[in-house]
């Protein structure tokens, strides 16, 4: 997955937020191995303090712990990547709602259309 | 210790007065952007910091030293023209940086060298602008200084060479060490610079962090520049 950054926010939370979304999603397992600061400052192109700060804050969060002569690995606790999943879907419903009530769609109105484009989305065997 | 220290520094070509009291410091481990558009100064800061050029007021000091000998050591300098001799095949080249300084890193020139297909044989005059570029950076990039000063390193090269070279910069990071890039070329640094200094006809408009900027404003260093900068 390449890394993309946006504008007009700081380049640290852009790196926590694909961090976040490697783990989720299973890119980056459970308890895995992360490279070297540098070698992903590197991989990402950007400042190897930069990167740095990702991972402290990450630290911070406890979502990657690190073992100071072994390296940096993701979280093995399972339940905080859940809560970390849950989290994300939610700011991901915030911002579709958000859309939703733009383009003057009504809650129950938005549940309706929801529910029909799940059906035809699983119809469609995607 | 800091890596680089100016205090009031001016510098005057007869009426024109090129740097105006310029003061900052500079940790180290830090890669820093000195920007401003043309004529603002960059050039003349750096050919000061190493020693190519006196101020005309003002002092500094590179890790702790007033330029002299030994700072000259502990700067490694890429000129904003390629001032090495076009009928020196990269060899040469390496025996030149060889002879001139301590901390060349031979080796370590010769895998970039490597990596990208560049033959010890080839002459400087065999090969493209952006080649050429490549190769100065790589010299300079070998050296184990304290402070790198780059200027305008990916002014004339196409993007994928400008890719190269940032990567570079980033691959040779050094905890201990500071590296200046001064450039226009700002959407392209920015994400490989901790700070920036903004400079406008020769004094300092202000230094900050990148994230500092993105975070308190709102956009990215290259959008502020295009706002500070607006003719």
């Amino acid at each position: 997955m390449a890394w993309q950054f946006r504008n007009d926010t700081p380049i640290y939370t852009q790196l926590i937020a694909q961090i976040q979304q490697r783990i989720v999603s299973g890119t980056l397992l459970p308890g895995e191995r992360l490279p070297s600061v540098r070698d992903l400052a590197t991989e990402a192109g950007v400042n190897p303090n930069t990167m740095q700060r990702a991972m402290m804050e990450m630290e911070r969060e406890e979502l990657v712990r690190s073992q100071r002569t072994a390296g940096r690995f993701v979280t093995e606790d399972e339940e905080r990547i859940q809560r970390l999943r849950e989290s994300m879907a939610r700011q991901r419903v915030k911002e579709f709602l958000e859309g939703m009530h733009l383009l003057g769609f009504q809650e129950d109105e938005i549940v309706t259309f929801v529910q029909k484009e799940g059906e035809n989305h699983e119809h469609s065997g995607v | 210790m800091n890596i680089l220290e100016c205090k009031g520094l001016t510098k005057r070509y007869g009426a024109i007065t090129a740097l105006d009291k310029v003061s900052f410091t500079l940790e180290p481990g830090r890669i820093v952007g000195l920007l401003g558009p043309n004529g603002s100064g960059k050039t003349t800061l750096i050919k000061i910091t190493n020693g190519l050029l006196v101020p005309t007021e003002g002092q500094l000091w590179i890790n702790g030293q007033a330029p002299g000998k030994e700072s000259h050591a502990m700067v490694s300098y890429l000129p904003e023209r390629t001032s090495l001799p076009l009928w020196m095949t990269v060899k040469q080249l390496q025996d030149f940086y060889e002879d001139f300084y301590a901390d060349f890193q031979r080796q370590r020139s010769s895998e970039m060298l490597d990596r990208l297909e560049i033959s010890p044989k080839q002459r400087m005059r065999q090969m493209s602008k952006g080649t050429r570029e490549k190769v100065q950076l790589i010299l300079a990039m070998s050296r184990q200084a304290k402070l790198y000063l780059l200027d305008e390193p990916i002014g004339g090269v196409d993007p994928a060479a400008r890719d190269y070279i940032l990567d570079t910069i980033i691959r040779n990071y050094n905890p201990e060490a500071s590296v200046i890039i001064s450039t226009h070329l700002i959407a392209d640094v920015e994400k490989v610079l901790d700070e920036v200094i903004f400079i406008d006809r020769g004094q300092i408009l202000f230094q900050s962090t990148v994230d500092a900027i993105r975070e308190e404003k709102g956009m990215s260093v290259d959008a502020l520049f295009r706002e500070v900068y607006k003719c």
